[in-house]
C-alpha cells in the first residue's frame, strides 16, 4: 500500500491542506499584530483581544450568538433525531417522498431564499422579528443536517438489538431509550454540534430573520468588514476558531475513549 | 446473523400477542408522533414559506409595512377571493424579463458557479484520490483535517481572502518580495476573486463525496490495465474516473447548487461590479425594500435549481439504498 502512496499523491495532499488551511493561520498570525496595518507586521501584541472585551457591540452581539446556539442546536437536534428515525424506520406512509424532499433540501438551498422564505412567513404571521424568529430559522436549516448525521448512523444499526429487548418484554418507548438511543448517541452529539456551528456562524439567514436587539456575531462582523479589514476582527475571528477547534477536538477525545472502550467490552465479552 | 433477526422476528411475533392493547395504542401513538413533529415543523417552516414567497411575487409593490400589497385573504369570503385572483399579476415577472441587469445577473451566476465547480473538481480530485490511496492509519486523521475547516465560521474563512488578495495584501507583498511580479496584481473585486473564494470555501463538499467513492475502489483494476498496456492516463479516463462518477456528480452538485445563490462570497471579494443573483436578490430586498420583486427573483432562481436539486437528491436516495 505504501509503494502505491506516490510522490504525486503527497504532493497533492501537503498542497491541498496548504490551501485549506494557510488563509485560517494567516488571520490568526495577524490578530496578534501591534499594527493597525493588517498586511503589514509590526511586532508581537495581544492589544486588539483587549480593546475586543471592551466593545460593548461586539460583547452584546457575541452573548445573543450564543444563546441562539445553544437553543437552536438542542431544538433542531431532537427534531432532527425524530426525522432521521421516520427516514430510516417508517418506509411507507403518505407523503415520504414530500418529507424526504423536505429533509434534503434545505442542505442545498440557497440561503438566500430560506432566509426569504422565512422573512415572509414571519411577517405574513404577524411575528415581530427578533430573538425568537432567529431561533426558529435556525432550528429549520440545523434539523435537516442533525437528520443526515444522525440517519447515516441508524441505517448501520442492527435492529435485532430492539428486537431482543422488546422480546424480553421492554415497551418499545422504553426501548428506544435504554438500546437504541446510548448507540447512536455518538451521532446525536456530533449532530448538536453541527448545529450548534451552523447557527453560531450564519450570516444570511440571520440577516433576514432577525430584527432590532437580536444582532447575531457574524453580522455585526459582517457590517463592519464592509467598512474595512481591522485587526480586532481578526481577533475576534481567532476567538471563535478557537472556541470551535477546543470542541471539535474534545468531542474526538470523547468519542475515541468511548470507542476504545466499547472494543474492550467486546473483547471480554467474547473471551467471557 | 440473519438466522438471529429471523427468530427474534418469530419470537417477537409471540410477545406482541401478549403485549396489552393499551401498549400497542401507546406505541401506534408515539410511533405516529415520531413523524408528525418533524413532519409538520418542516411543513410550516419549509414549505408555506416557499408558497408565501410565490404569493407575494405575484402582488403589487406598495409603499407601506409590509410594502406589498396583500393577496389572497381569506377575510372577504368567496367572492373577495375572485376579486383578489383578478389582481393577481404577473408584472414583477414581466419587469424581470424587461430589464437586462436581472437575466445578466442569472447568466453570470450560472457561468461564475459553473466555472468555480469545474476549478473545485480539479483541485479536489487530486487531494481525494491522495487521500484514498494513503496508508490506511492515517485515514481518518486526513478526513478529520479536510472537516475541520468546514467547522470554522464561512464568513471568517472568506474574510481571510481580503487580507490576502488586496492589492497592497499578503499575496502581491511575497510575490513581489520574491521578484515573481512588478507591481501588484489587481485580484480583489474581480471574478478570479470569487472563483477563488467558491473554490476554497465549497471545496471539503467536493473532496467528500469524492473520497468516499474513491475509498471503495479496487485499485489492483489499475494495476491490470497497465500490465496490459494502458497507460496512466489512459487508465484513468478509462477505470479511476467512470468509477468515481457518483462522488463527481455529488461532489459538483454539492457545490453548484449552493455558489449560484452565493452572497457573500461575491459581496465581500467580488467588488460592486460583479453581478450575481443572491447579491442582487439582497440588494433589491434590504436597499431597494422591494419585496414582490425579490420575491420573483427567487422563484425564477428556485426553477433554476430544481434539475440540479433533483439530480442531488435521486443520487441521494441511491446512496441510501445501497446503504441498507
Amino acid at each position: 500500500m505504501n509503494a502505491s502512496w506516490s510522490r504525486f499523491n503527497i504532493t497533492s495532499i501537503v498542497l491541498g491542506f496548504a490551501f485549506l488551511y494557510l488563509p485560517i493561520v494567516l488571520l490568526i498570525i495577524f490578530s496578534f499584530n501591534e499594527s493597525k496595518l493588517v498586511t503589514v507586521w509590526g511586532g508581537f501584541s495581544t492589544k486588539w483581544y483587549g480593546s475586543l472585551f471592551n466593545n460593548r457591540g461586539l460583547m452584546d452581539a457575541a452573548w445573543v450568538t450564543i444563546r441562539v446556539g445553544l437553543i437552536s442546536a438542542t431544538v433542531a437536534t431532537v427534531l432532527g433525531t425524530l426525522a432521521a428515525l421516520t427516514l430510516t424506520r417508517y418506509t411507507r406512509f403518505r407523503g415520504r417522498v414530500l418529507f424526504s424532499g423536505m429533509v434534503f433540501a434545505p442542505l442545498v438551498m440557497p440561503e438566500v431564499i430560506t432566509g426569504l422564505s422565512l422573512l415572509l412567513l414571519f411577517v405574513a404571521i404577524g411575528l415581530d422579528r427578533g430573538f425568537l424568529t432567529v431561533i426558529l430559522a435556525h432550528i429549520t436549516f440545523s434539523m435537516c443536517f442533525v437528520a443526515v448525521v444522525v440517519q447515516s448512523r441508524l441505517m448501520t444499526f442492527d435492529r435485532s438489538l430492539e428486537e431482543a429487548a422488546m422480546d424480553l418484554g421492554a415497551p418499545p418507548v422504553k426501548t428506544f431509550f435504554q438500546i437504541t438511543l446510548p448507540v447512536i448517541m455518538p451521532a446525536i452529539v456530533s449532530g448538536w454540534m453541527l448545529a450548534f456551528t451552523l447557527s453560531i456562524d450564519d450570516l444570511v439567514i440571520s440577516s433576514f430573520a432577525s430584527g432590532p436587539g437580536a444582532t447575531t456575531l457574524p453580522m455585526k462582523i459582517y457590517s463592519q468588514v464592509r467598512l474595512g479589514v481591522t485587526p480586532e476582527i481578526n481577533a475576534a475571528c481567532t476567538l471563535m476558531i478557537a472556541v470551535v477547534a477546543v470542541g471539535v477536538i474534545a468531542a474526538s477525545v470523547v468519542n475515541k475513549r468511548r470507542e476504545v472502550q466499547r472494543q474492550r467490552d467486546e473483547q471480554a465479552a467474547q473471551r467471557g | 446473523m440473519t438466522n438471529v433477526a429471523v427468530q427474534a422476528g418469530a419470537l417477537d411475533v409471540g410477545s406482541q400477542a401478549n403485549r396489552s392493547a393499551l401498549g400497542r395504542a401507546v406505541s401506534a401513538v408515539t410511533s405516529r408522533l415520531v413523524i408528525i413533529v418533524p413532519y409538520l415543523w418542516l411543513l410550516v417552516f419549509f414549505l408555506i414559506p416557499f408558497i408565501i414567497v410565490f404569493k407575494i411575487s405575484l402582488s403589487q409593490t406598495a409603499i407601506a409595512m409590509p410594502p406589498y400589497t396583500p393577496v389572497m385573504g381569506l377575510g372577504d369570503g368567496i367572492s373577495g377571493l375572485f376579486n383578489q385572483l383578478r389582481e393577481l399579476g404577473i408584472d414583477n415577472y414581466i419587469w424581470l424579463t424587461e430589464d437586462p441587469l436581472y437575466f445578466n445577473a442569472y447568466v453570470s451566476s450560472v457561468v461564475i458557479a459553473g466555472i468555480s465547480t469545474f476549478l473545485a473538481l480539479l483541485v479536489g480530485f487530486p487531494i481525494a484520490y491522495g487521500m484514498a490511496r494513503a496508508p490506511a492509519t492515517i485515514r481518518p486523521t486526513l478526513l478529520m483535517l479536510v472537516i475541520l475547516p468546514f467547522w470554522t465560521s464561512f464568513l471568517i474563512r472568506v474574510y481571510a481572502w481580503i487580507g490576502i488578495l488586496k492589492p497592497e495584501g499578503l499575496l502581491n507583498q511575497f510575490l513581489l518580495a520574491t521578484g515573481v511580479i512588478d507591481e501588484p496584481l489587481v485580484i480583489l473585486n474581480t471574478h478570479a476573486a470569487i472563483f477563488i473564494g467558491i473554490v476554497y470555501s465549497y471545496l471539503p463538499f467536493m473532496i467528500l463525496p469524492l473520497y468516499s467513492t474513491l475509498e471503495k475502489m479496487d485499485f489492483s483494476l489499475i494495476e491490470a490495465a497497465q500490465d496490459l498496456g494502458c497507460t496512466p492516463i489512459g487508465a484513468f479516463w478509462k477505470i479511476t474516473f467512470p468509477l468515481a462518477l457518483p462522488g463527481v456528480v455529488a461532489g459538483c452538485m454539492l457545490v453548484f447548487i449552493p455558489a449560484v445563490g452565493e452572497f457573500v462570497i461575491p459581496d465581500l471579494l467580488g467588488g460592486s461590479q460583479t453581478l450575481m443573483i443572491g447579491k442582487t436578490l439582497w440588494n433589491e430586498f434590504f436597499a431597494n425594500r422591494d419585496w414582490p420583486v425579490s420575491s420573483a427573483v427567487a422563484v425564477i432562481l428556485l426553477l433554476l435549481l430544481v434539475v440540479p436539486i433533483m439530480i442531488f437528491q435521486s443520487a441521494q436516495a441511491r446512496a441510501q439504498e445501497q446503504g441498507r
